[in-house]
């Protein structure tokens, strides 16, 4: 492969994989608030009766 | 069984990604002109189709919505919108990476990247809007005439190397073309990147939705505790 400008090849998809990678990061830390939010909902709602 | 087809198309996306990352790296030839940063292509543009088209999916289902009044297309519109979005800032950062060694520059107000910049801007607005709406109806119904507005800058982004040649390189696909602009190789694997991208997008885009049906309920039963 051409070496020429090969640091900011590596950039460009390092950024894109990075930013992927953020994203799922921040779907899975969103998933886990959702889970706690509706466990928490639903004890409020039992102890209501 | 969801749970495991959302698994199963999220391997064959990786899969996918890692074999085209392969040839994108050690199976395609070198370009004449711009060195090892003409590969960065191959995620710019089908991040580009990709956003495109989550964002076609999205008006779509906006409109569905305001016909069908169901949930479940407001749903997948906020979905495809946020996922899309995702995809625009890969597109915009891939591209002002690959404009500092081409152009010399990070930027430059071109028609196409100003529109690209606004299709990101407004539908980060549309995401915004919905935070900004308490009432589930009249969040879904205005987001949705949002999106449905919204794609026009899609339009036009796609369109803008047509209309106006500017800094940013002119149509090279031969589906807009008629061909010669390229190797065949080379867009082959524009095309492959793009399957793997909206295969990884449909994952994406459902782990959203069942999460957007979660918060619902999460709101509802919030409703129905503070009502009893």
């Amino acid at each position: 492969m051409d070496q020429r400008n090969f640091l900011y090849m590596f950039y460009g998809f390092a950024a894109a994989w990075g930013i992927l990678a953020l994203y799922v990061i921040s779907l899975v830390m969103r998933e886990g608030r959702l889970r706690k939010e509706l466990d928490s909902v639903k004890r409020m709602l039992d102890s209501k009766g | 069984m969801r749970q495991n087809v959302l698994i199963g198309l999220a391997l064959l996306a990786g899969l996918w990604l890692a074999r085209n990352l392969y040839v994108i790296f050690l199976g395609l030839p070198d370009e004449a002109a711009q060195g090892a940063i003409y590969r960065i292509m191959f995620f710019h543009v089908p991040s580009w189709f990709t956003c495109f088209t989550a964002f076609f999916v999205a008006g779509i289902s906006s409109m569905l919505y305001l016909g069908k009044k169901s949930t479940m297309y407001d749903t997948l519109a906020v979905s495809a919108v946020e996922v899309g979005v995702v995809f625009t800032i890969i597109g915009l950062v891939t591209g002002s990476i690959w404009g500092r060694i081409i152009w010399g520059i990070w930027w430059t107000w071109d028609p196409r990247l100003t529109w690209a910049l606004i299709t990101c801007i407004v539908y980060s607005g549309y995401l915004m809007l919905r935070r900004a709406i308490d009432d589930p109806t009249a969040r879904a119904k205005n987001s949705a005439v949002l999106c449905i507005f919204a794609f026009a800058s899609v339009v036009i982004t796609y369109k803008a190397i047509d209309w106006w040649r500017t800094q940013h390189p002119g149509p090279v696909l031969s589906i807009r073309t008629g061909g010669g602009n390229m190797d065949p190789a080379m867009e082959a694997m524009l095309f492959s990147n793009w399957g793997a991208l909206l295969l990884l997008c449909i994952v994406l885009v459902a782990v959203r939705m069942k999460q957007e049906d979660t918060s619902r309920e999460v709101e509802s039963l919030r409703r129905y505790a503070h009502a009893a």
